[in-house]
């Protein structure tokens, strides 16, 4: 266990570790901020629909021979998120539908185009990586880090400003729009940061996992406390937390990243489902 | 002027007709109940008038100085309230959506009348509570002082009391009563409960079937409402 640490301090002062654990907060922090709303609107499809989607530009901008694919995927993901919320508000069935076409599809075309145009030599171990993650958080480039850092900045910035007008679109749309919100711009705004956050944490966990990194953190925020702002100050304490401690693990064990993260959230939730069921039952 | 008034309106979902030649209008400080069997498209004529749904046909028109945003809205309850984590404190504020226009943040204003509408509703005490661990009535009175922060002019609630026991159903019934009668706010309230609309409004519109309208006295004398009174005899 001693040199365990001994290496874990070793490892803190490698660029790339640190560049990990800011990234990786920074990723945990967005993801947690829009966690509820995604729960209650049950967006949560969306979210897993557009990471497959951003898997899928991955796989494009990797043949294409893209270096820097970040612009990319974020405009395709943007694109989809903005399209499947369209069809989503017409007709709920054929939304669903539309989402699950979108994501299997993109899916199934990222590993097609990977199989038959990478010029790697580790196909699998390259879209294992892509969906689960396991590397990509220890090989950020600098320009990485920075567009990064810059991506949540804009997210965080964005969900305070309009945080009161999410509360109000969220809670109640009906009695939002009847008073003049302008839910069709918000829900547009939610489904574009929702599409950054995903483009973001794909890095962190891989595009199968994200949905985890934003559902854990509102699920366990909302078994304790009462009120939305103490939920969301509670999600990205949570979230925060899960993945730092995930990314030491996973640094201390030699073991995935985004797993170690997602299991880090899952041991958090059931803390948090216990202190919810203790404390209803005192009350 | 009338506060709003309602011509030849037609309304439905996606181009299908649920009611139609719904001719009202609503002065201000009048008690307008809507009656009308379930699914008759009382909730439907709701969403119209505030704008949710566009109408089918006909036009609504407001007037003394009332804007389409300024109408105080009691919902029938959605799903998504049930789990929602929100305190009373926050859902009151939210009402005051509309005065806030662009501004991200609610000012000094807007909080002090959340308040003086939370004092009106007489929960005080739940401030702090979350929404979702309140009782029916509870909850009833916290979306009604949200909806008060929404306006001064006009209330709109749909099925102020349903799933509510008749003493809670009775002191909501006076409590929109006082802001009618004290404060001189509009209400058009949607109640299944006949007798309550018998009691407190002064004008009664029944969809379903035909369209009636016109002031209480008037709907005792009327066919739709004897055979209205009958069906719900027979529940
Ligand atoms: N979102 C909707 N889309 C399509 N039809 C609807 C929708 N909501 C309600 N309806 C239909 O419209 C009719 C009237 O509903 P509603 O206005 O809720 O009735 P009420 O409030 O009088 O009980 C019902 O037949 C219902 O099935
Ligand atoms: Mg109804």
């Amino acid at each position: 266990m001693i040199d365990k640490f001994e290496k874990l301090s070793l490892y803190l002062q490698f660029s790339f570790v640190q560049y990990a654990l800011i990234v990786g907060v920074l990723i945990a922090i967005c993801s947690s901020l829009l966690g509820v709303t995604l729960v209650l609107k049950r967006f949560s499809f969306i979210g897993d629909g557009l990471s497959h989607v951003a898997f899928g530009a991955m796989a494009i901008a990797a043949v294409v021979g893209l270096t820097n694919d970040m612009p990319l995927i974020l405009a395709v993901t943007t694109a989809s998120a903005i399209l499947l919320l369209r069809t989503g508000q017409n007709t709920k069935i054929k939304g669903d539908a539309a989402v699950a076409m979108i994501s299997v599809g993109a899916l199934a075309i990222g590993y097609l185009l990977m199989n038959v145009f990478s010029k790697s030599s580790n196909v699998s171990g390259d879209v294992c990586s892509t969906l689960f993650g396991s590397v990509s958080i220890l090989t950020l480039t600098v320009t990485e880090v920075w567009l990064s850092v810059i991506l949540s900045a804009v997210v965080f910035i964005v969900f305070i400003l309009f945080y009161n007008k999410i509360f109000s679109v969220t809670f109640d749309e009906n009695f939002a729009k009847a008073t003049g919100v302008k839910t069709g711009l918000y829900n547009l705004l939610i489904a574009v940061v929702i599409a950054v956050i995903i483009v973001l944490a794909m890095n962190l966990v891989g595009s199968l996992l994200i949905s985890a990194l934003v559902i854990f953190p509102a699920l366990s925020a909302m078994r304790v406390f009462k009120s939305f702002r103490a939920v969301t100050v509670c999600s990205a304490v949570f979230s925060v937390f899960a993945a730092g401690l995930g990314i030491l693990i996973a640094i201390m064990f030699g073991t995935p990243v985004g797993s170690t993260i997602v299991g880090t959230d899952i041991v958090g939730f059931l803390i948090f489902f216990l202190i919810g069921t203790f404390t209803k039952s005192k009350a | 002027m009338a506060l709003l008034t309602c011509r030849d309106l037609s309304l439905g979902y996606d181009g299908r007709v649920i009611a139609h030649g719904i001719n009202f209008s609503v002065e201000s400080g009048d008690y307008l109940c809507v009656v009308g069997e379930n699914g008759s498209g009382k909730s439907t004529l709701m969403k119209t008038i505030l704008g949710l749904l566009p109408p089918i046909g006909g036009e609504i028109v407001t007037g003394d100085g009332l804007k389409h945003t300024e109408i105080g809205y009691l919902p029938q309850q959605t799903e998504v309230q049930k789990d929602f984590p929100a305190s009373v404190w926050e859902i009151v504020l939210s009402g005051c959506g509309n005065r806030m226009g662009s501004r991200p943040f609610y000012n000094k204003e807007d909080k002090e009348r959340a308040r003086s509408n939370i004092e009106r509703m007489r929960i005080s005490h739940l401030v702090k509570r979350c929404y979702r661990e309140l009782s029916g009535g509870q909850q009833q009175r916290v979306l009604l002082a949200r909806a008060l922060c929404a306006t001064t002019k006009l209330l709109v609630l749909d099925e102020p009391v349903a799933g509510l026991d008749p003493v809670v159903t009775a002191e909501m019934y006076e409590l929109i009563d006082e802001l009618n009668k004290k404060d001189g706010i509009t209400v058009i309230m949607i109640s299944h409960d006949i007798a309550a609309a018998l009691k407190y409004a002064d004008h009664i519109l029944h969809v379903s079937g035909n369209v009636f309208f016109g002031t209480t006295e008037e709907y005792k004398n009327s066919g739709e409402a004897l055979a209205f009174l009958k069906g719900g005899e027979n529940k």
